[in-house]
């Protein structure tokens, strides 16, 4: 069983959004609304910044309490790769899971539906990579399954340090930013 | 120093989260009383006290079938996917308070058409007269009133706690993340459920009954904010800010002036010199109560929209 | 300066290329796209190479058509600049293609010049009526009374036209507004200009040193990705900038500098390099000219000296200084872009120029290495008429080292008539209300025309002001020339249509013969249609039009590009060498070595008004993109926290800025933040549109270019230096 994620490296991210723009063509998200989202996070005093730079979406939390809080199963996990998902017909817009996600990275389409990042799922079933990870033109996001000592994401994470998102909230984010 | 900036700008979700607007609170709310109206009629029954408390036993059933209808009508209106609706009797999902809800909703329908049937109201018995036989028999045996008190006092029971922790299971946001929020909303409904009776009930008998109890149900509700605040003060920094939200900061005003003050303190003051006999009995401290109730879940739910597990998130959006 | 030599690049000849065609595999991954440009009626997805045009980097591009309309557009993995991965505008550019705001049709002044009262003409009326108006002015003032400005490489055909009809005069935003100061100095130092794509060898630097280049938020596409490779290798990162930008958050020194004193650190840092002997000495007694004297004119420029003028202590720029020697010379000074800036950029290029030279990276592997081209002839025009009248953007060489035409110049001369009028503009591709500074100077010069045609894709500033405005298709939508730079390998690529426009839109080269035939210039176009003149082109080298069609880019075989892989240094200056005292300069009065002035101080209670690129926007250009829109829909003011705090401004809350002139902009939000001096404030060129045409962001954020209504004008050669003018706020309720 796979179990997919995502590793962002904040060192190279130059918080372009190109990753913002290909998962709008690509999954053709609404005008007005994005899947993902850029953070620039500052510290410090001029001239003496730290600065990181997140390219954020839905972190497919292992514990994910959107998931938890739907009342008809629309969102649930996938089979394959334990991507979060949600099913359209399914969903009936009570928006409680949007008020669950610690993240906000959901949000209604305005067919009605909840909709967020689904990991490409259309590609990544088959094997492919989001379209944000191929569309980085700094390499900064790293995609695969996690379970698999031997993934570029799984080696990245051993040699690396990192951290998640909103750790305390407790929903064992899946997405992992490299420092 | 530390800035956040944020692209992103999703309606609803940015720069704070503003998925629900009145319908929500109004639909808790309404929860909230009809819980504590089938809570407080069921326990009459169920003592054997109904002769005592008329207005309880036999007016709340119908008002209560009347008003919860206009507390779904408000939840509907909110679903941003309406003809999806029956979805939610297509599944049962455990783990989903709204889940429950929708399922608990089902049953207290049901149950309050039962209820109603002990007392079949003139205008509905003029129209199908055979009710009215029905009726007889149930009352004949008193274990199926009982049977239907105990059933409306553990549905009025799952229906105010549900409200409330429908709101505690959203780990989104902070203010919410209380375990108390299942009592306070209960204890809520319950006070507002005696006020409301008290507004209506025709004897002076009756309104001391529901007062005493109200101001019970007010000093409960005042222990449970206390220990929520409590709660809240002593986890991380984000749910003591999110505290701040209503002790101090934008819904300060709100929430210490109406919900505390008019919603609890006053009429608990009021209705305590009424009890001594201080004062005669007025409808002005249940509709404090009321108002109160009804404040109470819009400010739950706006600040609890508006909290955030990073501190002032929206600031830099 | 035509003695300057401008491209001494290694060529490749056809002969290499047919072999290379022939024994090379085609990639498989492209399906071809169809010979008919119609392509509704194709069900499924076609993938059509291209090239973008979303700026001037020219990336290689997949074009995804689903079911006939645009889906898509991603890197061409063939591309050498893109690697199979565009950046945020390139992949955007969908909604260029379907942008609500785009002209569709030919429009046709109604009233008075700039209200923007319009018929809506065909195409033959709007072609007649400019045909008409271009003969008048030729009958009554002379050709050359017809002036063009243009950016871009879908000009070429229009500039042709231009040429043929006898025009002489010629400006584009690219030199005395942009690059024109870098190319300048480092032609004066090394003979050959930095060119575009830069020849940057960022990912093979160990040391890269930016100074202001926002590498990063400007995106082009390949420096951003040697960038990251750079950085992700461990390269020591020096960033100079007065704002804490991307680039900065990335380096290992950041050096936030007071604006405008940049040539004091430079200098210092060569003083560092030259008292401890830290330069590529055998570099320098090889390929160095004047070093001697160079040297003697560096004995005062101690950091020391520098610190107060800089604000950067010493000891960081001596640090700073080893660090760079340390790695040299895979230690690569970024010769920038955007240069013009003080008015003395030629002199700051120079020095960054000098400090390359020191440090040897100059033909040197992460350093500036030696470009290679694809040498594809030109298509065999007849010589274009002769004037016997002098270009007139600089009159008797008054900025004597110009190597390209000066938009101003040609500005100026409209205004005052001199030294001959200029009576008819045709305008391609540039909104010279934004790409030139002192916005009523170009309205003024406007209102000195007879006649002012644009061709423009959407209703621009300038396009509002335009007699005729002739609506082009977007880049999706149209061949272009094909794209041929000088880059790290030779090659070629092509642009071709991947869906149909979505009006009455018509191409470049299209307007260009057809106008060419009304003005009896049908010799100058000898070719039929724009196939037969790439595929003319293309055959040359051994290539043709239908294998490009299919693979979109062709790679020539690699050349060595580093002077220690063999590549012979030559050095297109008088002295044959990389001249640290330049005769050149002193011969004309300026500088031989360069020398710091102070810049002004802002008058109390203004900040020096800086400005730069985001990612996701070009220019003027992009605005009214949806996708680039729902990305950024306006720019905001950066002001300093303290700044902010101090005259009560808040995050997000909405201000005006006003000028020295008393100029005051848009309202605009103020983005308050640590990440910027205290003496300067920092904004987003290319919003705050007022053209009633640019519906999606009409009045959306402020306009840099309104308020620069002060030039410094570099003497060396013409360019205007826009970073000279101060703001202050005007708070909005
Ligand atoms: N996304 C995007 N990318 C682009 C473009 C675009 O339109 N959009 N345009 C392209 C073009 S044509 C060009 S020319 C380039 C321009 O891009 P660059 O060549 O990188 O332009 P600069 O003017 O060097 O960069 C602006 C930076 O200079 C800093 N700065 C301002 N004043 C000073 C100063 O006095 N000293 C120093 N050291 N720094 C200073 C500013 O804070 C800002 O960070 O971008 C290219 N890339
Ligand atoms: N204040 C200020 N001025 C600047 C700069 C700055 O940062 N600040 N930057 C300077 C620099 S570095 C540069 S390179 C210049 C850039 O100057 P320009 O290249 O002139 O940039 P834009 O303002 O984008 O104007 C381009 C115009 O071409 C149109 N256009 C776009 N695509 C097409 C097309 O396919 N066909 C046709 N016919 N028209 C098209 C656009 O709609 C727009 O009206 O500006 C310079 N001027
Ligand atoms: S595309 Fe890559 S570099 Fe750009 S913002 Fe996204 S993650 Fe960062
Ligand atoms: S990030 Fe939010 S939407 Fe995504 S899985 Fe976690 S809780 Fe659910
Ligand atoms: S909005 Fe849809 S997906 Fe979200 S909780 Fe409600 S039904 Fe489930
Ligand atoms: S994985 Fe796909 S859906 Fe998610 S942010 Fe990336 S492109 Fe968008
Ligand atoms: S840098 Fe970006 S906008 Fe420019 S050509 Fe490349 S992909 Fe297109
Ligand atoms: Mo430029």
């Amino acid at each position: 069983m796979a179990k997919f994620g995502m590793v962002i490296d904040t060192t190279k991210c130059v918080g372009c959004m190109d990753c913002v723009v290909a998962c709008k063509t690509e999954n053709n998200v609404p005008e007005g609304f994005n899947r993902a989202w850029i953070v620039e996070d500052v510290m410090g005093k001029y001239p003496d910044l730290h600065m990181e730079i997140r390219s954020e979406r839905c972190n497919h939390c292992e514990e994910a309490p959107c998931v938890d809080v739907c009342p008809t199963g629309a969102s649930h996990y996938s089979d394959i790769g334990e991507v979060v998902l949600i099913d359209h017909d399914e969903c009936i817009g009570c928006k409680a899971c949007i008020a669950a996600c610690p993240y906000d990275a959901r949000f209604i389409h305005p067919d009605g539906y909840a909709d967020k990042c689904d990991f490409c799922f259309h590609r990544t079933s088959k094997g492919k990579n989001p379209a944000c990870v191929d569309v980085c033109p700094t390499h900064s996001i790293h995609f695969g399954d996690l379970d698999d000592p031997d993934s570029e994401v799984s080696k990245l994470l051993k040699s690396r340090k990192y951290h998640v998102r909103i750790p305390e909230a407790g929903t064992k984010p899946k997405i992992f930013y490299l420092t | 120093m530390h800035e956040l900036s944020i692209t992103r700008h999703n309606e609803l979700i940015d720069p704070t989260l503003h998925i629900w607007s009145w319908q929500i609170p109004v639909y808790l709310f309404i929860g909230g009383l009809i819980a504590g109206m089938m809570i407080i009629s069921g326990y009459f029954l169920l003592k054997g006290r109904a002769r005592e408390a008329k207005c309880t036993c036999f007016q709340l059933p119908i008002l209560s079938i009347i008003i919860l209808s206009l507390g779904m009508l408000a939840l509907f209106l909110d679903l941003e996917h309406k003809f999806y609706f029956w979805r939610l009797y297509t599944t049962f999902q455990v783990t989903s308070p709204m889940s429950w809800g929708a399922w608990i909703l089902l049953l207290v329908y049901p149950a309050l058409i039962l209820n109603l049937l002990l007392r079949v109201p003139v205008f509905i018995l003029n129209r199908i007269p055979q009710l009215g036989k029905i009726s007889e028999k149930m009352n004949a045996h008193p274990s199926t009133i009982k049977g239907i008190a105990t059933l409306n006092i553990t549905l009025g029971l799952m229906l105010g706690a549900y409200t409330g922790i429908l709101l505690s299971t959203l780990t989104g946001r902070p203010l919410w993340n209380s375990s108390v929020l299942g009592f306070l909303f209960l204890a809520s409904g319950l006070s507002s459920a005696a006020a409301f009776v008290h507004m209506i009930a025709k004897t002076a008998h009756e309104r001391d009954i529901l007062t005493k109890a109200d101001n019970g149900f007010l000093t409960l509700e005042l222990v449970i904010v206390a220990f929520f605040f409590i709660g809240l003060l002593t986890s991380s920094a984000s749910h003591k800010a999110a505290a701040d939200l209503l002790l101090t900061g934008p819904f300060a005003a709100v929430f210490w002036v109406f919900v505390i003050g008019i919603g609890m303190v006053i009429p608990l003051f009021i209705q305590s010199l009424a009890i001594k006999n201080k004062i005669k009995h007025t409808v002005v401290a249940p509709i404090m109560v009321l108002v109160g109730g009804i404040l109470l879940r819009f400010v739950f739910v706006y600040a609890g929209q508006y909290s955030h597990w990073l501190i002032h998130a929206g600031l830099f959006k | 300066m035509n003695s300057i030599s401008r491209r001494k690049f290694l060529k490749i000849s056809g002969a290499t290329i047919g072999a290379a065609v022939l024994s090379g595999s085609m990639s498989s991954f492209v399906k071809g796209a169809d010979n008919k440009i119609n392509k509704k009626d194709i069900k499924g997805i076609q993938k059509i190479p291209t090239y973008c045009a979303m700026c001037f980097w020219r990336c290689g591009a997949i074009a995804h058509v689903k079911d006939g309309k645009l889906w898509k557009i991603e890197g061409n993995p063939d591309d050498p600049l893109s690697k199979g991965r565009l950046c945020p505008r390139g992949t955007g550019g969908v909604g260029t293609h379907y942008d609500p705001d785009r002209l569709r049709s030919p429009l046709i002044r109604k009233n008075i010049r700039g209200e923007e009262q319009w018929v809506e003409v065909t195409w033959n009326e709007a072609l007649d009526y400019v045909a008409k108006r271009m003969i008048d002015i030729k009958k009554t003032y002379g050709p050359e009374s017809m002036a063009m400005f243009h950016h871009g490489i879908g000009a070429t055909f229009l500039e042709h036209m231009m040429k043929s009809y006898g025009a002489i005069n010629f400006g584009a935003p690219s030199f005395a507004q942009c690059k024109g100061p870098r190319d300048v100095a480092f032609n004066l130092t090394f003979g050959e200009t930095v060119g575009g794509p830069e020849r940057t060898d960022i990912e093979n630097a160990k040391c890269i040193v930016l100074i202001g280049s926002h590498i990063g938020e400007n995106m082009h596409n390949t420096q951003v990705q040697e960038f990251s490779k750079a950085v992700a290798n461990h390269a020591s990162i020096i960033v100079v900038d007065p704002r804490f930008s991307v680039a900065a958050s990335k380096a290992k020194y950041y050096l936030p500098i007071k604006p405008g004193t940049d040539i004091a650190l430079l200098l210092a840092w060569m003083n560092v390099i030259v008292n401890e002997k830290l330069y590529d000495n055998e570099y320098i007694n090889k390929y160095g000219f004047g070093f001697e004297q160079f040297v003697a004119q560096l004995t005062s420029y101690t950091p020391e000296w520098a610190y107060p003028e800089t604000g950067i202590e010493p000891d960081v720029i001596r640090k700073t200084a080893r660090e760079m020697a340390r790695y040299k010379p895979a230690t690569l000074v970024h010769p920038g872009r955007h240069s013009t800036w003080y008015g003395d950029d030629t002199q700051r290029s120079r020095a960054l120029a000098l400090l390359n030279a020191l440090l040897g990276s100059w033909g040197r592997k992460g350093g500036l290495y030696q470009p290679t081209w694809l040498d594809i002839p030109a298509y065999p025009y007849p010589d274009y008429p002769k004037s016997n009248k002098k270009k007139l953007d600089n009159p008797d060489e008054k900025y004597p080292f110009a190597i390209e035409e000066i938009t101003t110049g040609v500005r100026e001369a409209t205004i005052t008539g001199k030294p001959y009028p200029i009576k008819g503009w045709f305008v391609y591709g540039t909104n010279l209300p934004y790409s030139l500074p002192q916005p009523d100077k170009t309205i003024e010069a406007i209102k000195n025309l007879e006649f002012l045609v644009v061709v423009d894709t959407i209703g621009s500033e300038i396009a509002g002001w335009a007699d005729v405005v002739l609506p082009e298709s977007v880049y999706l939508e149209r061949y272009d020339e094909l794209n041929n730079p000088s880059f790290k390998v030779p090659y070629v690529g092509i642009r071709q249509p991947v869906v149909d426009p979505p009006g009455d839109q018509k191409p470049n080269y299209w307007i260009a013969k057809k106008l060419a035939t009304r003005l009896g210039l049908d010799k100058y176009f000898p070719w039929k249609d724009i196939e037969e003149y790439l595929d003319y082109r293309l055959q040359k080298v051994g290539l043709s039009l239908e294998l490009m069609k299919e693979k979109g880019i062709f790679l020539a075989p690699e050349q060595p590009i580093y002077y220690e892989d063999g590549v012979k240094p030559y050095f297109g200056t008088p002295s044959g060498k990389i001249e640290f005292y330049s005769l050149q300069l002193e011969q004309k009065g300026f500088d031989p070595v360069p020398k710091y002035t102070k810049p002004e101080e802002p008058p109390a209670g203004y900040f020096r008004l800086l400005y730069g690129r985001a990612p996701v926007h070009t220019f003027s250009r992009t605005q009214t993109n949806r996708i680039l829109d729902d990305m950024m829909d306006t720019n905001k003011v950066w002001i300093n926290k303290d700044v902010a705090d101090h005259y009560g401004i808040r995050n997000g809350s909405f201000i005006k800025l006003k000028n020295q002139d008393g100029v005051i902009s848009n309202k605009v939000k103020a983005f308050v933040t640590e990440r910027i001096r205290t003496d300067c404030v920092y904004m987003v060129h290319g919003f705050g549109h007022t053209s009633k045409m640019l519906k999606g962001t009409y009045m959306k954020g402020a306009d840099d270019s309104r308020l620069i209504t002060q030039v410094k004008t570099d003497p060396i050669m013409g360019g205007t230096g826009m970073r000279v003018n101060f703001v202050t706020f005007e708070l909005e309720a």
